[in-house]
C-alpha cells in the first residue's frame, strides 16, 4: 500500500515536546508504519541487509518526521536503513514506490489533493490537456530551461497520458512505457534546443568550452526529464496495482550480485562502478592480514641469549623471521566471447592489486596461451585492459573457440618451470572445451609444482559438467573450484588469498 | 539504557530538519535535504552519524559547522593506522604514578593498598578524546575523523562509546556521559567498516554536490564572486568530474579556484582560464593532459 492518503495538518510544535511531531491521526500513522514495514521487507528481499535494530531506528524516526514531506521521510529512512552507498539506488527506487506522492492533479481545476499541489496545478493540467503537440513541446523546453519542477511534473504527466500507453493490470515494470514516452519527446532535438538557449545567449564569443558546457547542462536537464517520466509511469503503475506488486516486477540485482555472464550494457556500467573502489578496499584488507602475521614465532634461544646481559631477565624477546610474506599470483584466463567480461574484470582487479603480491603474472587463452602482464601493466581500468588484449590478438591461434586442452598444455610447456611452491595459480573460465580434449594431465602437473591451484568458474554450479563443460574432470586437480558469478563472490575469493 | 530523550546534548536542540539546514547555512555550510535530515535524526535519536564519501566533500567541515551552530565544543579524534586505546580513550600517567610511588617508598606495608588505590584515581588519568567527550560537563560535538584508517580490530575500541556513550576503566569503573555528545564519524571508504560499527550509527553518504549546491557553497565561501562566474566555474568542475580521471576535483579545489579567479578579477571564464586552472584542480599530470585535450574539444 502507499501512503498517498496518509495526510495530516502541517507540523506544529506539539505537546510532546520540541522536535516531536504532533500525533498524526491514528489512521495516517498506521498507513505510514505499514508502508515502512513493507519497504523493509522489500529491501531484505533484494538483498539489502536490514537488522532488527535498524528497523527499530526506522520506526522511531517516524516520530520526528513529517509524513507530508517525502524528502524528510526519505532522508530519515535512508539514514536508518541503508549502511552502504552501493545500496542507495536500490533504496531510492523502492522508496519511490512505497511513498509515491499521490495521484496527479485532477483536471477539473478543483484543488489538487496533494500537499504541495495548489489549485493552479489543476488549472494547468486542464490547459495542458488541450494543448497541441507542438505547444506542449515548447512548454516542455521552457520548464526544463527554467528548472520549473512543478511545471515539469505537470507537463510530464500530460506526456505520459499521450504516449506511454500503459495498460492496466499488466505485471510490468514500466520500462517500455518510459521508453515510448521518452522517444516521443525526441531527446536529441530537445538537447539541441536547450543547449542553444543557454550557450552564447549573452553575445559573448562562442568557444569550444562554452559549447561543451552548454551541451552537458542540456544533457543533465534531459536526464532530469527521463527520471520524471520514470517517476510518473511508476506512480501510475502503483496506482493500478499497488506498490508491492510493482516492486516485485521491478526487482533487480544489487551491483554486487549482477551476473558477469548475463549483465546488460547498463548493468555492466553499474558493475564497473561497483568494482572501482574494490582494489583499494581489498588492498587494505590484504595488507592488514599480512601485518598481523608479520611477527614470526618466538625464538627462545635468541631470547635467552639476549637475557644474559640483563641478569637473566628476558627484557627483549626475539622472534623468528615471519613466514614468507607475499605470494606470487599467476592468472590464467579464458577470454573467449562468453566469459570475456568476467576475465577482463578479474585480470584488471589482480593487476590493481599487484603491490599486494610479490609478482602478478597474467596469461590469457582462447585456443593458445599468451602472457599479457606487460600489456596490462600500463592500462587504467578494466575497459582499457580488455581493449589492449583484444587488439593484440592474444590467446588466439586458430578458430577463436576455446580449447582448454591446448591452452593448458601450451602454458605448461612454455612457462611450467617458472611456477614454484610460492605461486598461487588461478584459472579463470567456464571449462567448456567445445568437446575437445581437456589435457587434464597438464593441470595435474601444474598442481604438483605450484603452491596452490584455484579455479574460478563464472557459471552457476549447477551447470558445471553439463554439455561440453569438463569442470568435474579438472576439479580433482585443483585445491578448490569456486563459483564466481558476481562481485560479491569475487571479493570473497580474493580476501581468502591473503 | 535510558531513552535518548532523557538526555540533553548538542544534537537535541533542533526541532526540524529545515532548522538544521538554515542554521548550518548561517555559519557557511550548505547542506542538502539528505544531510540536514540525517543530522536532525542523529540529534533526535541520540545516535552517532557516520558520514561517508570521497575526500573533500565537506564531511569534516560538517562537524565543525555543527559545533559553530550549537556552540558545543568540538573534540576531534583523528584516526590513523596504529591508533590505540592510550591515544583514543585514556592512559594512566605513569610518570606521575612513578613519582608518587617513589615519594612513598618508605611507607609501611599496610599503606601500599591505599597507595595503589590512590595512583589509579582520576587524578592520575590522562583523558584522550573519547573519554574527554564523555566526561565533558558542557555540550560536545565529537568528531571521529577518517575511521576507515583504523585497523578493523581497533574499531572495537569505539563500540562502547558509540552504543552506550560510556567508557569502562577497569581500575575506576564506568564513566557515563552526562550530556550526550553529538557524534560524527567520517570515512573515505578506503575499506568496508564492520557491521558492528555500522549498526550503531545512522548512515549518510556525502557525494560531490550537484551544480546548484556547489554554486551555493562557492558563493558562501567566496563572498565577492558573481553568480554568473560561480555558475560557470561549477559547470567546468562538473564537466571535469565526468571525465575518467585518476582523482576528481573536490569541493575544496573548486573553492581554491574561485578564490584565484576573484584575485585576478575575472568576470567571464574563457578556455585559457580553465587550462591555467587545471593544476589547481587536478593532482595528476596525466589527468591534466586528458582534461586539456577534452575541454578544448567541441562535442559532436
Ligand atoms: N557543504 C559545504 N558547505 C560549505 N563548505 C563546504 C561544503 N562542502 C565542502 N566544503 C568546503 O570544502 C572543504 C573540504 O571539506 P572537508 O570537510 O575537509 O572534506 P572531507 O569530506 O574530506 O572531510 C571545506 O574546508 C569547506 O571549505
Ligand atoms: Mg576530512
Amino acid at each position: 500500500m502507499t501512503v498517498a492518503t496518509a495526510r495530516s495538518g502541517p507540523p506544529r510544535p506539539g505537546p510532546d515536546g520540541p522536535g516531536r511531531l504532533p500525533r498524526a491521526p491514528q489512521e495516517a500513522a498506521e498507513a505510514v508504519l505499514a508502508a515502512v514495514e513493507e519497504l523493509i521487507g522489500e529491501l531484505r528481499q533484494i538483498g539489502v541487509p536490514v537488522s532488527t535494530s535498524e528497523s527499530i531506528d526506522a520506526v522511531r524516526s517516524l516520530e520526528y518526521t513529517d509524513p507530508l514531506q517525502p524528502d524528510q521521510l526519505r532522508a530519515a529512512l535512508a539514514a536508518a536503513l541503508v549502511k552502504s552507498h552501493r545500496h542507495g539506488r536500490a533504496f531510492d527506487t523502492v522508496f519511490d514506490l512505497f511513498f509515491s506522492p499521490g495521484p496527479r492533479p485532477s483536471q477539473d481545476g478543483g484543488p489538487a489533493p496533494d500537499a504541495d499541489g495548489t489549485p493552479v496545478r489543476g488549472r494547468l493540467a486542464a490547459r495542458l490537456a488541450g494543448a497541441g503537440d507542438t505547444e506542449l513541446r515548447d512548454l516542455l523546453v521552457r520548464v526544463l530551461d527554467q528548472r520549473d519542477d512543478l511545471g515539469l511534473r505537470a507537463v510530464t504527466a500530460e506526456l505520459v497520458d499521450r504516449h506511454a500507453r500503459i495498460r492496466p493490470g499488466q505485471p510490468v515494470a514500466g520500462t517500455l512505457a518510459v521508453q515510448r514516452t521518452f522517444r516521443a519527446v525526441e531527446p536529441d532535438d530537445l538537447r539541441e534546443r536547450l543547449a542553444g538557449l543557454s550557450g552564447g545567449a549573452d553575445g559573448s564569443p562562442v568557444s569550444g568550452l562554452r559549447v561543451r558546457l552548454a551541451a552537458e547542462e542540456a544533457d543533465r536537464r534531459v536526464e532530469r526529464l527521463r527520471q520524471e517520466i520514470e517517476t510518473e509511469v511508476r506512480r501510475r503503475l502503483v496506482e493500478d496495482r499497488g506498490a508491492a506488486a510493482v516492486a516485485r516486477s521491478l526487482r533487480s540485482a544489487l551491483p554486487e550480485d549482477l551476473d558477469f555472464l548475463t549483465a546488460s550494457t547498463a548493468e555492466l556500467a553499474a558493475l564497473r562502478a561497483a568494482l572501482a573502489p574494490l582494489p583499494a578496499q581489498l588492498a587494505g584488507r590484504l595488507s592488514a592480514t599480512r601485518r598481523r602475521a608479520r611477527r614470526g614465532p618466538l625464538d627462545f634461544r635468541r631470547t635467552v641469549r639476549a637475557s644474559l646481559s640483563a641478569g637473566g631477565v628476558p627484557v627483549r624477546l626475539a622472534f623468528r623471521p615471519p613466514r614468507p610474506a607475499k605470494p606470487e599470483l599467476v592468472l590464467l584466463a579464458d577470454i573467449s566471447g562468453s566469459v570475456a567480461t568476467f576475465a577482463g574484470f578479474t585480470l584488471h582487479l589482480a593487476q590493481a592489486l599487484r603491490t599486494q603480491f610479490r609478482v602478478v603474472r597474467s596469461f590469457v587463452f582462447v585456443d593458445g596461451t599468451d602472457e599479457v602482464t606487460d600489456l596490462l601493466a600500463g592500462s587504467d581500468g578494466a575497459v582499457e585492459a580488455a581493449r589492449r588484449i583484444d587488439e593484440s590478438g592474444s590467446g588466439v591461434r586458430l578458430d577463436g573457440r576455446s580449447d582448454y586442452g591446448n591452452a593448458l598444455r601450451g602454458f605448461w610447456d612454455r612457462w611450467g618451470t617458472q611456477v614454484g611452491s610460492r605461486s598461487i595459480v588461478v584459472v579463470l573460465g567456464d571449462a567448456r572445451t567445445n568437446y575437445r580434449s581437456p589435457s587434464v594431465e597438464s593441470l595435474s602437473e601444474l598442481r604438483q609444482r605450484a603452491g596452490r591451484v584455484y579455479w574460478l568458474n563464472p557459471e552457476p554450479r549447477a551447470a558445471w559438467g553439463s554439455g561440453d563443460s569438463v569442470m568435474d574432470q579438472y576439479a580433482p586437480h585443483c585445491d578448490d573450484v569456486v563459483e564466481c558469478r558476481n562481485i560479491r563472490q569475487l571479493r570473497q575469493f580474493i580476501e581468502r588469498l591473503a | 539504557m535510558p531513552a535518548a530523550d532523557e538526555y540533553d546534548g548538542a544534537g537535541h536542540r533542533f526541532t526540524t530538519p529545515l532548522e538544521v539546514a538554515d542554521s548550518l547555512a548561517a555559519v557557511g555550510y550548505i547542506a542538502d535535504p539528505r544531510i540536514s535530515g540525517a543530522v536532525f535524526l542523529a540529534g533526535r535519536l541520540g545516535k552517532p552519524l557516520l558520514a561517508e564519501g570521497p575526500a573533500g566533500t565537506g564531511k569534516t567541515e560538517l562537524a565543525k559547522a555543527l559545533s559553530r551552530v550549537t556552540g558545543a565544543r568540538l573534540i576531534r579524534l583523528q584516526c590513523y593506522e596504529g591508533l590505540d586505546e592510550s591515544k583514543a580513550l585514556y592512559e594512566w600517567d605513569y610518570r606521575k604514578q612513578l613519582l608518587r610511588i617513589h615519594a612513598s617508598r618508605d611507607a609501611a606495608a599496610e599503606q601500599w593498598q591505599a597507595l595503589e588505590r590512590d595512583i589509579f584515581s582520576e587524578e592520575y588519568l590522562l583523558a584522550r578524546p573519547l573519554l574527554e567527550a564523555i566526561r565533558s560537563e558542557d555540550d560536545v560535538v565529537l568528531l571521529i575523523d577518517e575511521v576507515d584508517r583504523l585497523d578493523i580490530e581497533t574499531e572495537a575500541l569505539l563500540l562502547e562509546v558509540l552504543s552506550d556513550f560510556q567508557v569502562s576503566i577497569p581500575e575506576l569503573g564506568t564513566v557515563a556521559a552526562r550530556r550526550r555528545p553529538l557524534v560524527l564519524l567520517t570515512s573515505n571508504n578506503s575499506r568496508e567498516l564492520s557491521d558492528a560499527l555500522k549498526r550503531r550509527c545512522l548512515f549518510l553518504h556525502i557525494g560531490y554536490p550537484g551544480a546548484e549546491r556547489e554554486r551555493e557553497i562557492v558563493r558562501s565561501a567566496v563572498p565577492g564572486i558573481s553568480e554568473h562566474l560561480a555558475t560557470q566555474l561549477t559547470q567546468v568542475v562538473l564537466s571535469l568530474r565526468g571525465l575518467q580521471l585518476k582523482k576528481k576535483p573536490s569541493v575544496s579545489e573548486t573553492i581554491d579556484w574561485a578564490r584565484t579567479l576573484l584575485l585576478f578579477e575575472s568576470s567571464e571564464l574563457d578556455p585559457a582560464d580553465v587550462v591555467a586552472a587545471l593544476p589547481v584542480l587536478l593532482k595528476h599530470q596525466s589527468d591534466i593532459e586528458l582534461a586539456t585535450r577534452e575541454l578544448g574539444r567541441v562535442p559532436s
